[in-house]
């Protein structure tokens, strides 16, 4: 029996994995940060709240790339993987979203608890504050889509 | 269209008139004024600082005042509730109110003595039972805490930091007492690090006595008690039961005046409005007789104001266009559907004048743009289903809430279009639907109008980064018709044109090559005449960039250097143009996530049970999604126009227009004449 199945999956597992763990993190700090400003000023709830869910999005793009490949590889539909070359290219296409899935929403995070900071005191400079986060998510989009185009070049 | 042109009007009246004519343009509210007081003899500024921090004061006394009503007598909010906008009074109910404004304003000071009188009573409460915290343990004793002994003995009462018994107690006690001693021993309670205890012993032993206790860590009470524990505790529930009545008495009293919380936010917007009137009079120069004004009024208002001034208050007005170093402010009038992207605009920077104002150009590019990340036609038309309804049933909503319910309307339309053309409603929920419920078996049934983005990723990528070159040049076109508008004809052809050469040049020489083809899986054959052009283009591009980027420059080692650096910049473009791909990519993620959420829905197979669970799932789901998505969409919209269209043309940096007017927060005035 091939390993191919095997390292699909394993693919599939660290884009959700990798890049959900990112974005949990990143939200997880923006969010200590928005609870501040709220504590003072509840009033600015809604736009903290949207800097808190910026570094949201790369979970999702994982979400999304484990599940084109499962819809792929025979989980979800398609056929499944008989060889472990097929396998291990899926798992290498999966690997940029769950590489700069992790780490950008990490950084976007930060960046996001430093926007907040800028609503804090200046709320009138809400859209050049949600201009920063939107920075680093670029480099999780360009991953995401060599992750989708690799993907489906494969099937 | 675009920015509105302003006119400076200086004004000179009579004192007389001041106090009309400062009204009448702050109920116009079409004046930005600016007096510069050059400190001229004769001239002199009014001290309006007292005046106008009592106005602030009696306004906020009225601001707490009605809080104190809403904390009495709580209002039943609506969800929706911040959508209504002000409340209108017309005119003569109005003027009724200010006439009574004295007898309001003392109505509002007794409020707050009553809510003060309600925060004391409440103080009181805590400490009471702060007070029969503390007692409750001394229950049992029953003479005070205070008590010292009597004639012929001594009381120490109070606390030791051990867990003591009172046969340890007493041994501890009456140690190192000699002869016939007397010592009474009693522990209150008893605590792991803190026991209360009462010993009593003869007067002539109180110092050998007192000597062990603190061995114990012995230490009168700290808080002075002057009563029997039980007679204290009952004396503090009592002091608790008048207090409540008496806070429920205080509530009774604001809440009867409830109705006056109407007049209060009237008077509000009246008191701060007159605080702003005396801002605005403490800035301008006034001699004896008369004073002087100047500012900025919208040139197709400046005649009408100007009149008026003239004819009702004999006043001597002075219209002039901006000179050459004057920086007007910065209105913005657009049409209908173009205004809905000012506040896009506003958030990064004003225009100035002179300069281009991007906002019609940049509405349609964001309303396309923002409608390809989003793509799904059942969300778009819930997005603008919601805002239409919105907009109609609040017509008087606060003007940031109605900009941007705006913007997701024509978002939403557009996002509505764009997922027809995908073939996307609610991801493919009518296909999932019937093939779950109704057990259909063919192909799609909702086709895509285009083709769908996952059936042929690669071509809308070519496609997005097409519209991306599209808008990308059209910024450089709108730099280019900045420097037409200067005359600076020079500038025009080495910085604009010579890139328009460059960029197209070298797309024409992309496309034929093996490398499109392998990307985009078409091969384009051009006649040898147009690689020719383009071969031409390019190398004129290339040419001017470098003789004339750096013009300003005499040394010509240092201009070509200059140019050189600036042909780099072509990697800035493709950087440019690639960061598009964003349009493919988060339109895919919508597309493929409302399939997820209708492939789990379906999970659960036909029949009544999985219709509820299906129902469920989709709801939860497909609310999810569109919420993360339209963030995204709007967010990254936001970001191709910040970053890369006005990037490559916009300056911005100008400062709003601010005109002095009324600062009416809570209710709008219904006027019934109008000026």
């Amino acid at each position: 029996m091939s390993m191919g199945m095997f390292f699909a999956l394993l693919g599939a597992a660290l884009a959700v994995g990798l890049a959900g763990a990112g974005s949990a993190m990143g939200v997880g700090i923006a969010g200590q940060a928005a609870a501040g400003v709220v504590a003072e000023e509840p009033g600015q709830f809604a736009k903290v709240l949207i800097l808190q869910l910026l570094p949201g999005t790369q979970g999702i793009y994982g979400l999304l790339v484990a599940f084109i490949t499962l819809s792929q590889v025979g989980v979800l539909g398609g056929n499944p993987v008989s060889d472990t070359a097929t396998g291990l290219m899926y798992f290498a296409a999966c690997m940029p979203i769950a590489v700069a899935g992790l780490i950008s929403a990490i950084y976007q995070g930060k960046t996001s608890v430093a926007s907040i900071g800028i609503v804090a005191k200046r709320p009138d400079q809400f859209g050049k504050a949600m201009l920063f986060p939107a920075m680093v998510e670029t480099y999780a989009i360009l991953s995401l889509l060599v992750s989708i185009l690799a993907l489906i070049n494969i099937g | 269209m675009a920015i509105v042109e302003m006119k400076k009007l200086s004004v000179c009246a009579l004192k007389t008139n001041r106090k009309g004519i400062l009204e009448t343009l702050q109920k116009l509210g079409v004046m930005e004024v600016t007096t510069a007081f050059a400190g001229d003899a004769g001239l002199e500024k009014m001290d309006t600082a007292e005046a106008r921090s009592s106005f602030l004061k009696l306004a906020d006394t009225l601001e707490h005042a009605s809080r104190a009503i809403d904390a009495c007598v709580p209002v039943k909010k609506g969800l929706l509730a911040s959508l209504e906008g002000p409340d209108v009074v017309d005119r003569t109910q109005y003027d009724e109110y200010l006439k009574k404004k004295d007898s309001i304003a003392g109505e509002a000071a007794a409020i707050l003595r009553a809510e003060k009188e309600i925060g004391e009573a409440r103080g009181t409460i805590l400490k009471d039972r702060a007070r029969i915290e503390m007692l409750t343990p001394w229950l049992p004793l029953d003479v005070p805490m205070t008590f010292a002994g009597t004639d012929k003995t001594a009381a120490f009462i109070g606390t030791v930091n051990t867990a003591v018994d009172d046969a340890s107690l007493y041994a501890a006690a009456s140690a190192n007492l000699e002869g016939e001693s007397r010592v009474s021993a009693d522990v209150i309670f008893s605590g792991v690090d803190q026991s209360g205890i009462c010993v009593l012993c003869l007067k002539r032993d109180a110092d050998t006595v007192s000597e062990n206790l603190r061995r114990l860590g012995f230490a009168r009470p700290a808080q002075i008690e002057s009563k029997v524990p039980a007679d204290g505790i009952r004396q503090a529930e009592e002091a608790i039961r008048t207090e409540e009545a008496r806070i429920e008495k205080l509530t009774a009293s604001i809440a009867e005046k409830a109705s006056l919380k109407e007049s209060f936010l009237i008077l509000i917007d009246y008191y701060r409005t007159r605080a702003e009137k005396y801002r605005l009079l403490g800035t301008i120069p006034q001699s004896d007789k008369a004073f002087f004004l100047e500012g900025w009024v919208p040139a197709s208002r400046a005649e009408d104001v100007s009149r008026l001034l003239t004819e009702r208050y004999d006043a001597v007005v002075e219209t002039e266009t901006p000179g050459e170093d004057e920086v007007p402010p910065t209105l913005l009038h657009n049409n209908g559907f173009s205004r809905a992207v000012e506040p896009v605009v506003e958030s990064y920077s004003l225009p100035t004048e002179g300069h281009v104002d991007p906002t019609v150009i940049m509405s349609f590019f964001y309303v396309i743009f923002f409608g390809m990340m989003l793509s799904d036609a059942g969300y778009g038309i819930l997005m603008f289903a919601a805002c239409a309804i919105l907009l109609k049933k609040f017509p008087r909503m606060p003007a940031g809430t109605k900009g941007m319910l705006k913007l997701f309307f024509w978002g939403g339309l557009s996002t509505a279009f764009w997922g027809f053309m995908y073939g996307s409603f609610f991801g493919d929920v009518i296909d999932v639907a019937a093939k779950t419920f109704f057990g259909y078996t063919g192909g799609p049934i909702l086709k895509p109008l285009w083709f769908a983005p996952l059936d042929n990723p690669m071509q809308l990528l070519m496609w997005c980064l097409l519209f991306g070159l599209i808008h990308l040049l059209t910024g450089l076109a709108i730099k280019g018709y900045e420097y037409i508008r200067r005359h600076d004809f020079v500038g025009f052809v080495s910085d604009v044109v010579s890139w328009f050469c460059l960029i197209i040049g070298l797309v024409l020489i992309l496309l034929p090559t093996n490398l499109f083809a392998s990307i985009a899986g078409m091969t384009i054959v051009f006649p040898s005449w147009l690689s020719l052009i383009a071969k031409g283009l390019t190398v004129i591009g290339l040419v001017v960039i470098l003789l004339m980027s750096g013009r300003d420059k005499k040394n010509w080692g240092l201009r070509i250097a200059l140019g050189a650096y600036d042909i780099y910049g072509v990697t800035s473009w493709l950087s440019d143009v690639l960061s598009y791909s964003r349009l493919l990519a988060l339109g895919m993620a919508t597309g493929v996530i409302a399939s997820v959420v209708n492939m789990m829905a379906s999970m659960f197979g036909g029949g009544v049970l999985g219709a509820i669970l299906f129902t469920l799932i989709f709801l939860l789901g497909h609310t999810l999604n569109i919420g993360i998505n339209a963030l995204g969409a709007y967010v990254h919209t936001n970001r191709l126009q910040y970053v890369e269209f006005f990037g490559k043309f916009y300056d911005g940096g100008g400062k709003a227009f601010e005109p002095f007017r009324t600062a009416n927060k809570y209710v709008e005035i219904k006027e019934d004449t109008t000026l």
